[in-house]
């Protein structure tokens, strides 16, 4: 297979890739390319240039910085997940990465590319929503922080104008004591999610829940945060009661029609349980011991 | 014994660039067009066919190579994109003389090939794991999860997975 014809361009600076995504409506921004190539190859997409990020500096660069991880353009999901000090400042992050696709692809794809793709089955989209992330953009007339909320807008479309560039995606450390899961359910190991669940959870001393994210991907147009779930779960006393019943109302957050994968309605039941699994471990890790 | 293909007239009318990689430890040199793919260029520039040609969308795992000392998918990689990089393929891995590696003697031992189609990405992916210092989980599941990137149609993976094992026993990997 063969892309359909491109220029190519690979500059070395931010200024130089906004000047060139002026000048070409119908330019694309190649990072690690691992969703991008496959679409050319298919030619579901097919754009006039390719502005390669390789030789601008300092887009690969990781920085934990004032409560924030900082994560450059071309930063590989692999670098990401194996960073020890990422680690420390939010697991959650490692976590998930697990899940997305395989290690030859996490080696070359980018996390700047994946949340800028926003597959609504993606882990990074949902990774940025459920941390209450934003984005850095860039573009002719300066430099703008988008929140994840407003990011993704629907299936691979974002805010992101067509003459801005991403430069980096900020990520929030996870809050002190903490505790979080992630989940996820595929057919295949590194297949996209049929649905996936996150969440972090924080407790008193009484395991009362203080504060609660729990987010969800695969089951609707975007990734989604579950605030039915929040809010029924939080001040509630942490049992296996009350994770019971908040899971059920992940239920009314699926909106994914039937497709050639699962049902709406296996969708809402898959959720369900993944919700009331990342609510236990995630609740788990904050208590320091079993939720009964 | 030079394996690499000596260049051929650019016929194409695509934009092309000039590019230098290090394949195998050899300095290469091609004016290529921009959207040919890596795996296209090892076969049909350098000559190097043993990097394998499935899916071309990122999923078979056929092409992987090394990129820089990790494994990546070549069809999903332009080559104007690797421009500067060092790339290993399975050419480089018996030696001159046509002894096989330790893993290649493993995959050959237990019987974790049967077509082939699928090995040269294996092995790649595999070497790219074992020559790294992260943590090799061997356990059945540990080494599936591993394997998840490669299909293979013909083995049903239980012998693939024998052969990792025998491999990151006997080799010396110097891993810390």
């Amino acid at each position: 297979m063969k892309p359909s014809l491109f220029d190519y361009c690979s500059p070395t600076s931010v200024g130089e890739v906004v000047a060139a995504l002026v000048a070409d409506p119908g330019a694309m921004i190649l990072a690690g390319g691992q969703s991008l190539v496959p679409a050319m190859n298919l030619r579901l997409a097919s754009p006039t240039r390719l502005i390669d990020l390789k030789n601008v500096a300092d887009l690969a660069d990781i920085q934990v910085d004032n409560g924030v991880i900082k994560i450059g353009a071309m930063v590989r999901h692999r670098d990401l997940e194996l960073n020890d000090e990422v680690y420390a400042a939010n697991p959650l992050i490692r976590k998930m990465m697990r899940f997305v696709a395989h290690v030859p692809i996490r080696n070359c794809g980018t996390v700047v590319g994946s949340l800028c793709h926003a597959d609504a089955a993606a882990e990074m989209p949902l990774l940025l929503v459920l941390t209450g992330g934003t984005v850095t953009a860039v573009g002719p007339d300066g430099s703008r922080d988008i929140a994840a909320k407003d990011f993704f807008q629907f299936h691979m479309t974002t805010s992101r104008a067509p003459d801005e560039m991403i430069v980096r995606a900020n990520i929030p450390v996870l809050a002190d004591g903490a505790g979080y899961a992630f989940h996820e359910f595929a057919r295949r190991q590194g297949d996209y999610a049929i649905a996936a669940a996150g969440a972090t959870v924080s407790l008193d001393g009484d395991n009362r829940v203080t504060r609660a994210r729990v987010g969800a991907c695969g089951v609707a147009s975007t990734p989604v945060l579950l605030e039915a779930v929040e809010q029924a779960i939080t001040g509630a006393q942490l049992s296996q009661s009350t994770i019971a019943d908040a899971a059920e109302k992940a239920k009314d957050a699926v909106t994914a029609p039937d497709d050639m994968h699962a049902s709406t309605g296996y969708r809402k039941h898959l959720l369900a349980g993944l919700v009331r699994r990342v609510l236990g471990e995630a609740g788990q890790r904050a208590a320091g011991g079993a939720i009964k | 014994m030079n394996r690499i293909a000596g260049n051929t007239a650019e016929q194409s009318a695509d934009p092309t660039q000039l590019t230098r990689m290090t394949v195998n430890g050899e300095t290469v040199e091609r004016e290529v067009s921009v959207r040919m793919l890596l795996s296209d260029f090892l076969r049909h520039e350098l000559g190097l066919t043993g990097t394998h040609v499935g899916c071309e969308h990122g999923v078979c795992g056929a092409c992987t190579v090394m990129i820089n000392g990790r494994s990546g998918r070549s069809c999903l990689t332009f080559a104007v994109q690797a421009d500067g990089a060092d790339i290993r393929t399975i050419e480089s891995v018996a030696d001159e003389n046509g002894d096989l590696h330790t893993l290649q003697e493993a995959f050959r031992d237990c019987h974790a090939l049967q077509c082939g189609y699928c090995t040269p990405g294996m092995i790649m992916n595999i070497l790219s794991h074992l020559e790294a210092d992260d943590e090799i989980d061997l356990s059945d599941e540990g080494i599936r999860e591993l394997l998840s990137g490669n299909l293979c149609r013909c083995t049903g993976y239980a012998n693939i997975i024998k052969a990792v094992r025998q491999a990151a026993d006997t080799g010396n990997w110097n891993r810390t």
